[in-house]
């Protein structure tokens, strides 16, 4: 008789020196007393790699992890016709499965995925997405277009447009010189570096909310780009009303080139799930879904990216820089590199290396 | 006994997949249950952790306001206005950072899922992508933490007597539609797994036994310790079991007590038609064990199986 507790303290101590192979009497316990040495040496391996990732590991180790992880497989594939030893074939399967997610398992840690995103990944991901883009821009531009014409038509309109923290001055009736005054620089660099912080918070929070409300079919996706697009079709028609467009215009495009294209491409990354939904073509939806989440999921991570530059572009030349045509110099240049970036740069695919 | 009652539902989730090697693993999804868990214990991580920093802030920077009469407004701006960015930021990237890097280690779980032994990984069987681990932690936010705050903004708003209109229902009808989805679909994929192509499964933990055939009386020249008899079976008396009962008494002997192997004995002896004895039981069982085992397993090297004692 044996006490269960004790026994588990003496298979411990037993790990060193396993049974003598002669003494078994089932062929398929000899089978597994000559490979044991192997599984024990693997199990190793993998426990060293979760713990810390590849760098505590010896380069022997590595360079028998592959051979270690085909043994353990072909020893399952063996037992499982030879073996009704129920124990063994349970360690062995979770052996196997521990071993796949490490030979199989993400093959880059998140910097260097960051380095190949930023190589050629993230632009690629754009392109991929062209129609897409190409429906929200359109969408975007009809919300701009709708967001003028309903208040053209009647003010009213406007309060329900555009929220009332942004409108302090800027309502209708306001005068030319208040307006004015609404798009002045500020004296000094004093308290806008919070107010980018602030900004980069709200707006990343509202392009992953278009990005994630694609699931939905992208019709949610492109109701707040309309909503969007309509505060600001309200905004230039004040300010076109009072024959201050052109100034508006440059005041906004300082960030508002890097942060209407970071929202158009959130919505259409949103859009790209919700097609990629509605219409699977011949795949699985699943499949389709899932293809186009991660393809949508690299645009977002870039879109990001491009909130924090709109904010700090927003929090410091836009409130510090007064004329006009500087600050179109300054909207101008970036959204020509984000076009040359995401059009023109097309570096040439790393090789995906066979793991 | 805890085994045999959690089987039916372990079966439910149970899902294959298969390696490149053509090898077939069998995989358990993670319960719901499980997942909510974890759920809860990263939020709760990340929630005394930012607290904690916060707090570590404080006491440091609290030295602000040393000569200024604890008078905010006298604090040095520049100083203040850093304080408030590294808060913004920091928030923000612990918020995804703790889940993304994680996620995108090699063991594919953050802190709670580990502490509930679960893990991400793609469904079917492919490559866990730095991709797939982004677009389900984003899809996250929507799913929960975007209406549960809405509520909560809403749940104040009315307090202080604003009517917030059928705004309310909308919002936990979002609520509830993202939190039931894992209950309307077969592998439990909640959206964001969905959108990503992933799955959580159960972390795979199993020790390797002992070989039973070299121990006791289940070896080759073994006998009874009590007694010193060598007990064997013949051809008729090994039919009348297959590998379920086989598979059930190598449980038994691995780590049942005394009592359930002495009731185990008798049902054999009585099923054999052999007059049970007591005081040998376990070198009867290891006994009939390592028979019953050497047959069946030669049995099926000839291709011939016996599922269960009714086959």
């Amino acid at each position: 008789m044996k006490t269960p507790l004790i026994s588990s303290w003496f298979g411990r101590a037993q790990l060193a020196a396993p049974p003598d192979i002669a003494s078994a009497t089932l062929r398929s316990d000899r089978f597994r007393l000559e490979r044991e040495g192997e599984w024990r040496r693997l199990e190793a391996i993998i426990n060293r790699m979760e713990r810390g990732g590849l760098r505590r590991i010896a380069d022997d180790d590595l360079l028998a992890l592959p051979t270690l992880y085909r043994t353990a497989a072909s020893s399952l594939a063996v037992a499982r016709e030879t073996s009704l030893d129920a124990a063994t074939l349970a360690y062995l399967e979770a052996l196997v499965q521990r071993a796949w997610f490490q030979v199989y398992g993400p093959r880059q840690g998140f910097a260097r995925w960051m380095r190949d995103f930023l190589l050629g990944g993230w632009s690629r991901a754009v392109r991929e997405i062209w129609l897409d883009i190409c429906i929200a821009l359109f969408v975007m531009i009809s919300g701009t277009v709708v967001g003028w014409l309903l208040v053209a038509q009647n003010e009213e309109w406007y309060y329900r447009l555009v929220p009332g923290g942004l409108a302090d001055n800027r309502v209708p009736g306001a005068s030319r010189e208040q307006l004015l005054a609404t798009l002045g620089a500020e004296e000094s660099a004093v308290g806008l570096s919070s107010f980018a912080a602030q900004l980069f918070s709200n707006n990343s929070a509202v392009s992953i909310l278009a990005f994630a409300l694609g699931f939905a079919f992208g019709i949610p996706s492109l109701m707040l780009l309309v909503h969007n697009t309509a505060m600001l079709g309200a905004l230039l028609w004040l300010f076109a009303s009072q024959g201050l467009l052109v100034d508006l215009a440059a005041w906004l495009s300082v960030h508002g080139t890097t942060e209407l294209l970071g929202i158009l491409l959130a919505g259409a990354a949103g859009l790209h799930i919700g097609r990629a939904m509605a219409f699977p073509g011949t795949r699985p939806v699943l499949d389709a879904a899932a293809e186009a989440g991660r393809r949508g999921a690299v645009v977002m991570v870039g879109v990001v990216i491009m909130m924090i530059i709109a904010a700090f572009l927003e929090a410091f030349p836009r409130q510090l820089v007064e004329t006009t045509s500087s600050r179109f110099m300054i909207g101008g240049s970036m959204l020509i590199f984000w076009l040359s970036y995401f059009v023109l740069y097309r570096p040439r695919r790393i090789a995906e290396s066979a793991g | 006994m805890t085994a045999a009652a959690r089987a039916p539902i372990t079966e439910k989730r149970a899902r294959t997949l298969v390696t490149p090697e053509g090898i077939v693993l069998p995989i358990t999804l993670a319960s719901r249950g499980s997942r909510a868990g974890a759920l809860i214990l990263d939020v709760m991580i990340i929630m005394f952790g930012l607290l904690a920093f916060y707090l570590a802030l404080v006491w440091i920077a609290g030295g602000l306001l040393d000569g200024t009469d604890l008078d905010p407004a006298a604090a040095p701006r520049g100083a203040q206005e850093f304080m408030q960015i590294v808060l913004a930021l920091i928030g923000f990237f612990t918020w995804y950072g703790y889940f993304l890097v994680q996620e995108l280690g090699p063991r594919g779980a953050t802190l709670g899922k580990r502490i509930t032994g679960i893990r991400v990984a793609a469904r079917g069987g492919g490559r866990l992508t730095p991709e797939a681990v982004i677009a389900r932690n984003l899809l996250r936010d929507i799913e929960v933490f975007y209406p549960l705050i809405a509520l909560l903004v809403l749940a104040v708003m009315s307090e202080t007597g604003e009517d917030s209109g059928p705004l309310g229902w909308v919002m936990t009808a979002w609520f509830a539609l993202f939190l039931l989805f894992p209950f309307f679909n077969r592998d439990a994929l909640r959206a964001g797994d969905i959108i990503a192509g992933t799955w959580v499964v159960e972390r795979p933990r199993a020790k390797l036994a002992d070989v039973l055939s070299t121990q006791g009386a289940a070896a080759a020249r073994g006998a009874s310790a009590v007694t010193g008899v060598r007990y064997a079976f013949g051809e008729a008396e090994l039919a009348v079991y297959g590998e379920r009962e086989l598979q059930t008494l190598e449980r038994m002997l691995r780590d049942a007590q005394p009592e359930a192997l002495a009731a185990v004995h008798s049902t054999i002896c009585r099923k054999i038609g052999w007059e049970p004895g007591a005081g040998d039981e376990r070198a009867f069982l290891e006994a009939f064990y390592a028979q019953l085992r050497a047959k069946l397993e030669g049995d099926m090297r000839f291709g011939k199986r016996k599922a269960d004692k009714f086959s």
